[in-house]
């Protein structure tokens, strides 16, 4: 398999091993096969039970790994996909539309990355401008007007930081996004499929349940960005992501997310269908648990979910100025 | 991306607080005018020669704005339980607690409630001497509860701020701030109760990127660093030169991103009109 992450490395040689013993099909590979499958099921096992946060990080961003669309044509279907911010442009790093989902019929919007080179191009690498967030909002609040649930699909390294995104105005247009979700009447499922990247992330985060794949990674900045600041090298992303916390465990431990979706062994990469199959579950629950929930109790909920996250304690009373 | 990366080189960073501190006469960073202290106090931290704002502390802000004796300080009382265990040269917490003590400020923000020109309100300033004004848990609940005692009390809210955005060190947590504090002025906004926000230098990252650009009056002071990426980030991702007074006061208000700009010294009586426009409601009042 091409695109091999450096720990995938020895899962696949023992794989190509089997590979080639299957292709010799002799006596002696027939006696070999089994205790090599027995050895690689337990090397994949025990490879992804203890993955630092650099390779989850990897593993969010490799190039095989389905993306907000490839999820679209596995979750939905009658997808209508909608352009335009009504304002300025279409920004092709934010996809969404009308859709069905089972029975329901809801709004999804989701960052998307591109696959190939030109695609990566055309996408901006699934960093948002500012219209590609005015987008989301319209379509969000299109889906409250019509009383429509809305699912998002996060993966992005972050908004865009750029010279046009800031005159027109990247900061606001997150801005008015938390604010416009805030206030949304419909249920709010957000989903951090791949790389959660800061407030370009969050610009369409703000569920009323925040899910994780397994894999993902969800953070304040980029690993290579923050080791840049602590020690002038991003060279050290590793060390920046482990202490950084942004795996999903950390998140659902610290009270960021709600629920961990569980990927197939090896990642989401290496079977598109079951890592559907299990978001697909996970939608249809969250979804099932919302449904006939009012306005009020919705829009409550979501602030109060949001209110109570932080770290902090109350300590008595200093003097002042102290 | 790292989009709230700060730096202490000429673009973003200013020492002239610092020299401000120290001799009778000091050099302007805009005009580089040689200027004299006493004067750069009486005209509210600024140059008397050219009016640019000097950065100056929350408590020389409220100062600033609040009637003598007005303010009434709240929820100073709040600490980081450090929940990432973070550590880079220093202790995050030591961190904290150095900044406490430099700045005599509890955090990254002083909040409260005050009379501006005679009229209520609750006054949230902060203090960029504290970690870059970053914001972390603290940061994010003292305003989230200044917004909610705004929505008590029925009075208006004002944030001045100063800051270069999410605070690194405690990672997710700071970034879920924006939502909260957003959230918490969708909350002001659907009561009825204007907000005033006003950005100084320097303002960027998750700050501006949530409460900051949720004003419904947006005032900046001139020639303020205002924007989502540090300019640095951009420079670097585009690899080509930024357009000279990229990302300041008058870029923003050339782009339609801000109301106005407002000189120091006319502050205090701008937002009076402000706050005086908004507590007329007539119609409110039964």
């Amino acid at each position: 398999m091409p695109d091999a992450l450096d720990f995938e490395q020895p899962l696949l040689e023992l794989e190509n091993r089997i590979t080639a013993l299957q292709a010799e099909d002799s006596p002696r590979a027939r006696d070999e096969i089994p205790r090599l499958e027995e050895r690689l099921a337990r090397l994949r096992q025990r490879t992804y039970a203890s993955l630092t946060a650099w390779q989850r990080t990897q593993l969010a961003r490799h190039p095989r790994r389905p993306h907000t669309r490839d999820f679209f044509r596995l979750l939905f279907e009658d997808f209508v996909e909608l352009h335009g911010d009504r304002l300025y442009g279409d920004d092709a790093a934010i996809v969404g539309g009308l859709a069905r989902f089972g029975e329901r019929r809801v709004v999804v919007i989701g960052q998307q990355k591109g696959r190939d080179t030109r695609e990566k191009l055309a996408r901006n690498f699934g960093m948002p401008h500012p219209e590609g967030y005015r987008k989301a909002l319209r379509l969000m609040q299109l889906a409250d007007k019509f009383a429509k649930p809305v699912i998002t699909l996060v993966d992005t390294p972050g908004a865009y930081p750029g010279i046009g995104a800031e005159e027109r105005g990247q900061a606001e247009a997150i801005a008015r996004n938390l604010r416009g979700m805030a206030a949304l009447g419909v249920p709010l499922i957000a989903v951090v499929t791949g790389e959660g990247g800061s407030g370009g992330a969050l610009a369409i985060g703000m569920g009323n349940r925040v899910l994780m794949l397994e894999y993902a990674v969800y953070s304040v900045i980029s690993p290579e960005g923050c080791a840049a600041i602590l020690w002038g090298d991003a060279g050290k992303a590793p060390e920046a992501a482990e202490s950084m916390k942004i795996t999903a465990p950390d998140l659902l431990r610290l009270g960021v997310i709600d629920t961990i979706v569980p990927e197939p062994l090896g990642g989401a990469h290496r079977d598109w269908e079951g890592a559907a199959r299990h978001l697909r579950e996970a939608l249809r629950a969250e979804l099932g648990a919302l449904a006939g929930r009012s306005r009020e109790t919705l829009v409550a909920e979501r602030y109060d979910k949001f209110r109570r996250i932080g770290a902090f304690e109350e300590t008595a009373m200093p003097a002042p100025g102290a | 991306m790292p989009w709230f990366k700060r730096k202490t080189d000429g673009s973003e960073g200013k020492a002239s607080t610092v020299q401000i501190a120290e001799g009778l006469w000091i050099k302007c960073d805009s005009c580089k005018e040689i200027i004299y202290r006493a004067e750069v106090e009486r005209a509210g931290r600024a140059c008397p020669k050219c009016h640019y704002p000097f950065r100056i502390s929350a408590r020389e802000r409220i100062a600033l704005l609040a009637d003598p004796g007005s303010f009434e300080e709240r929820d100073t009382n709040l600490e980081t339980t450090d929940p990432l265990g973070f550590k880079d040269t220093k202790k995050y917490r030591d961190r904290v607690r150095a900044a406490a003590q430099k700045t005599r400020t509890d955090e990254a923000v002083v909040t409260g409630l005050a009379r501006i020109g005679g009229l209520p309100s609750v006054l949230c300033a902060f203090e960029f001497g504290f970690l870059g004004g970053s914001m972390g848990s603290v940061v994010g609940e003292k305003l989230a509860r200044a917004i909610e005692l705004a929505i008590d009390k029925h009075v208006p809210v004002v944030i001045v701020s100063a800051s270069g955005g999410a605070r690194m060190q405690e990672g997710i947590l700071s970034l879920m701030q924006m939502a909260k504090t957003s959230a918490a002025l969708e909350r002001l906004g659907a009561r009825r109760l204007p907000y005033v926000s006003v950005l100084t230098d320097p303002t960027t990252g998750g700050v501006t990127a949530s409460f900051a650009m949720l004003g419904d009056v947006i005032l900046a002071e001139p020639r303020a660093l205002i924007g989502f990426a540090g300019p640095r980030v951009i420079a670097e991702t585009i690899r080509q030169p930024l357009p000279e007074g990229f990302q300041r006061s008058e870029f923003l208000l050339a782009h339609g991103q801000i109301d106005a700009i407002v000189d120091r010294r006319e502050l205090k009586e701008t937002l009076r009109r402000i706050l005086a426009f908004f507590a007329d409601r007539p119609s409110a009042a039964g």
